[in-house]
């Protein structure tokens, strides 16, 4: 349950963690020289100089790691910040490097799925490079793909004493019965009678709603801010509904 | 291959053991060969509903513990040779049961029977999880009242995740709603729920009402399944759900007050 204690009347809450997500560059690295990593990188960055200044990067080391070259990480990122750029993860490195990139005050990504893209580096030599760096600087550089998110759908009811939890949006073609109760990090859609508890926006995203077509929940609530079964209005009980926030009221509407 | 059909509720007293019994020798009475397995360890009582009670000398424990062979304590009805019935041990706990042995018993059961009945005790502990573990088929008996209902509800819920079907990905259970003492003059006053707010919590396919009567009481007292009592409304109604699970078509009766037919009509000054 993320319902959020009531706080008592001298303590503010001076702080709240939400889930986000933002885009940054990864600079997948082909080559442990450092040496030939800068002068390209320094090449590369005066094709577009404003896009990249002051700009966060995850350096990505998963090709280095797979040749088994690895490099120094401690010069790298020297390298990366008298470039301006703003190193702040590193990914795919080894045990050590990670245990290096913490001491230097760097986080280590460890999720192999994230969808980042790409500004690459490479060594090789490339016979027509001038051309390739052409194409780089006609295409946006930074290709933003938003991670795709779990969509769950269920389809057989869902009991008395089930629980249901959804990293994304969460669809239930079947009834919800009383005590069940359905969880989203997203939004919630019920197409048959809800009669559970049913938490959307659990990681705090308080633009998550729940849409539900016969609304007899026991509970719902959007990003901790919850209404019973008591407090819910006559007219809008049993029938099409939407929930969502509004300066932190939670609004249901006949749909 | 033999079908396991679970007898389940989650509730105490709403009818498993009687509808268990009603069941297994409604199938063996048509021929079918079938077991009927108490699980109740402890709290045995189906040897009593089916009057074997003074022919019980091992037991689902025994067997379990390979004190005895699964012949030797299988027990075969008097009135129906096609059936026969298991006891549970009365000395012992339900932690006495385990996986491993249940699914052993079962496993051998099932190269003999058609059709093996797991009469589960109530709540969801070990017992009943035991009793549902291996099930083809539940039949969840239910009494038209908010408790009952909410129990068998969460019990479906249980079959749905805990069940082998559920943990290998198989095909799920298939369920069949009995709705035991049901008395529709008791719904018209508002004191009882109706088959069709039971339907609409439960949404499940409903096998048969049975109504509120003596006979079962009776039935149970003598040792008799109750669907041997031809003339008796709960017998008829256990009849009717035999046959509807074998797969004919049998319209429900029970749920409203019996129309008149034409000799109803014909004979009603007598």
């Amino acid at each position: 349950m993320s319902i959020d204690t009531p706080l008592s009347e001298n303590q503010i809450a001076a702080l709240q963690f939400k889930s986000s997500s933002f885009n940054v560059p990864a600079l997948v690295l082909a080559s442990h020289e450092l040496e030939t990593i800068s002068s390209q990188l320094e090449k590369k960055l005066t094709q577009a100089p404003d896009l990249f200044k002051n700009s966060a990067v995850l350096i990505d080391l998963h090709k280095l790691t797979r040749k088994n070259a690895p490099l120094e990480l401690a010069e790298l990122i020297k390298i990366l910040r008298s470039l301006e750029l703003i190193p702040i993860a590193v990914s795919g490195a080894t045990e050590t490097q990670n245990k290096l990139a913490i001491e230097l005050g760097i986080a280590v990504q460890t999720n192999q799925t994230l969808n980042n893209l790409v500004v690459q580096t490479t060594s090789e030599p490339e016979i027509n490079a001038t051309v390739v760096d052409e194409k780089v600087v006609e295409a946006p550089p930074v290709v933003l793909i938003p991670p795709a998110k779990e969509n769950k759908v269920i389809t057989q009811p869902v009991r008395s004493g089930q629980r249901i939890y959804a990293t994304g949006d969460l669809t239930v073609l079947a009834p919800v019965s009383s005590s069940a109760e359905l969880m989203a990090e997203g939004n919630i859609h019920v197409y048959a009678p809800l009669r559970g508890r049913v938490l959307a926006g659990v990681q705090g995203d308080t633009q998550a709603r729940i849409f539900c077509s016969d609304l007899q929940a026991e509970l719902v609530s959007i990003a901790g801010i919850y209404k019973i079964n008591e407090e819910l209005d006559k007219t809008v009980k049993r029938t099409l509904v939407q929930i969502y926030l509004h300066d932190q009221a939670l609004l249901i509407e006949e749909l | 291959m033999a079908r396991i059909i679970v007898v389940t509720s989650g509730k105490g007293g709403v009818g498993k053991t009687t509808t268990s019994a009603a069941i297994a020798m409604g199938l063996a009475k048509r021929g079918h060969k079938t077991a009927v397995i108490d699980f109740d360890v402890g709290l045995r009582n189906l040897d009593l509903i089916m009057g074997c009670e003074r022919r019980v000398v091992y037991d689902l424990v025994n067997v379990i513990n390979h004190e005895a062979t699964l012949n030797q304590a299988l027990i075969r009805d008097k009135r129906c040779g096609d059936l026969y019935i298991l006891p549970a041990s009365q000395t012992r706990d339900k932690d006495a049961l385990t996986l491993e042995g249940v699914g052993q018993v079962l496993e051998e059961l099932a190269k003999d029977f058609s059709y093996i009945i797991c009469d589960s005790p109530a709540g969801i502990e070990r017992g009943a999880h035991l009793a549902m573990y291996f099930a083809d088929d539940a039949f969840i008996v239910t009494n038209p009242e908010v408790s009952s209902v909410r129990d068998s509800d969460r019990m479906l819920g249980i079959l749905a995740s805990k069940s082998r079907r559920a943990e290998f990905s198989e095909e799920p259970i298939k369920e069949f709603l009995l709705l035991s003492r049901y008395s529709h003059e008791r719904v018209k006053l508002g004191e009882m729920l109706s088959v069709d707010d039971v339907q609409e919590i439960l949404a499940l396919n409903l096998l048969g009402v049975i109504p509120e009567s003596k006979s079962v009481l009776n039935a149970s007292n003598s040792g008799t399944p109750v669907i041997l009592d031809e003339q008796s409304d709960a017998g008829q109604a256990y009849s009717d759900i035999v046959a509807r699970y074998l797969g004919e078509e049998v319209p429900h009766r029970f749920i409203e007050k019996e129309k008149k037919g034409l000799f109803g009509l014909l004979f009603r000054g007598k």
